[in-house]
């Protein structure tokens, strides 16, 4: 039985903390990595509405986002207070689509270009009318994934 | 020639003791500036532009699920006014038709949703309308999923569920959902 028989007292050895830093910069790599610094700034307000049946957009590179909402305080003098589209990080009209789908395309892999999705960002309060529009640009430029970004519902 | 340094000093190790300390500073300068948002949203196929207006008359009254959004938000439900609360149930029971009466449609597949809105309508009501109607398939695509041997707890959304299972409940219960252009009523 001796064989089982612990040995006791002998304090065990202080830890070694020579491998924390690597621990800590694989962490700090990581956030580095997934880190996505947002590009362009945000020129209307967009709060968008609510909904329970959500998917999840998979791939970042294959989406482009269309964002549409009224123009922001700062904004408001030269934009007016109408809800506007904005396209990267100016506001436009639904004629500059084509070519803000035409730029976003040809940085995707051709053999992924079907897998597209327009992500619409649209504030809840806007009216139909101008997302319509919209609708009928993509339908146009043959861009017929969308997605109508939305919150899932508080429960 | 006395004042010269003596170069011949070996510097010694740099101590690394510091560097946990300064990885520790940037890792929370990355862990406060990373917001990782996830875009999530109701996803839908666009249909393809033309010009030729598809003629509704050439449908069955009895398939067709018309529902009009008007510029106040409120709903007409196969001309009913109705509450959004209600929409999911009424589509539900459109669709599968289980009392197999006269003015629902004739089965799943033919069961066409036609949804019209107004350009004043607001988009969050919208919204809420495609929900409930998405909603409603995604309910009744769920409840067939269950009667089929082997799946009595599994929902549609699981991503790991066989593609042939996916196609068969989809063929049997197709999503149709047709919108018409909108009527110009309450602009801003």
């Amino acid at each position: 039985m001796s064989k089982f028989t612990k040995k006791r007292g002998k304090a065990s050895p202080a830890i070694s903390t020579a491998s924390l830093p690597d621990i800590i910069f694989m962490l700090l790599f990581f956030f580095m990595v997934v880190t996505v610094m947002r590009s362009s700034d945000r020129m209307v307000d967009v709060i968008v509405p609510t909904a329970s049946e959500l998917t999840k957009l998979e791939k970042k590179s294959l989406v482009n986002q269309i964002y549409i909402g009224k123009p922001k305080e700062q904004f408001r003098d030269i934009y007016g207070s109408a809800p506007r589209i904005q396209l990267n990080d100016k506001i436009s009209d639904e004629d500059d689509i084509p070519i803000f789908l035409e730029k976003h395309k040809i940085k995707v892999p051709e053999n992924q270009r079907t897998k597209i999705t327009t992500s619409l960002r649209v504030d809840g309060e806007v009216t139909m009318g101008i997302v319509q529009d919209v609708k009928t640009a993509l339908r146009k430029a043959n861009q017929l994934k969308v997605n109508y970004s939305a919150r899932p519902n508080a429960k | 020639m006395l004042n010269r340094k003596k170069n011949n000093r070996v510097s010694n190790e740099v101590n690394a003791g510091s560097m946990a300390d300064i990885a520790f500073l940037l890792l929370i300068f990355f862990l406060v500036t990373t917001t990782i948002d996830i875009d999530k949203g109701i996803t839908v196929k666009l249909p393809p532009w033309s010009n030729e207006e598809v003629d509704p008359t050439k449908l069955n009254k009895r398939n067709v699920f018309s529902v009009l959004v008007n510029a106040d938000d409120q709903l007409l439900v196969r001309g009913e006014l109705t509450e959004i609360g209600q929409l999911r149930e009424r589509a539900k029971e459109f669709i599968v038709n289980p009392t197999k009466r006269e003015d629902l449609a004739e089965k799943p597949t033919k069961a066409i949703i036609s949804l019209k809105n107004d350009r004043g309508t607001s988009y969050g009501t919208y919204i809420q309308v495609y929900n409930e109607l998405k909603a409603a398939y995604n309910e009744l695509w769920t409840e067939k999923l269950r009667t089929k041997s082997g799946y009595t707890k599994e929902s549609v959304f699981n991503d790991d569920l066989p593609i042939a299972i996916r196609r068969e409940i989809r063929s049997e219960i197709p999503f149709v959902l047709s919108e018409a252009e909108p009527t110009n009523f309450g602009e801003e």
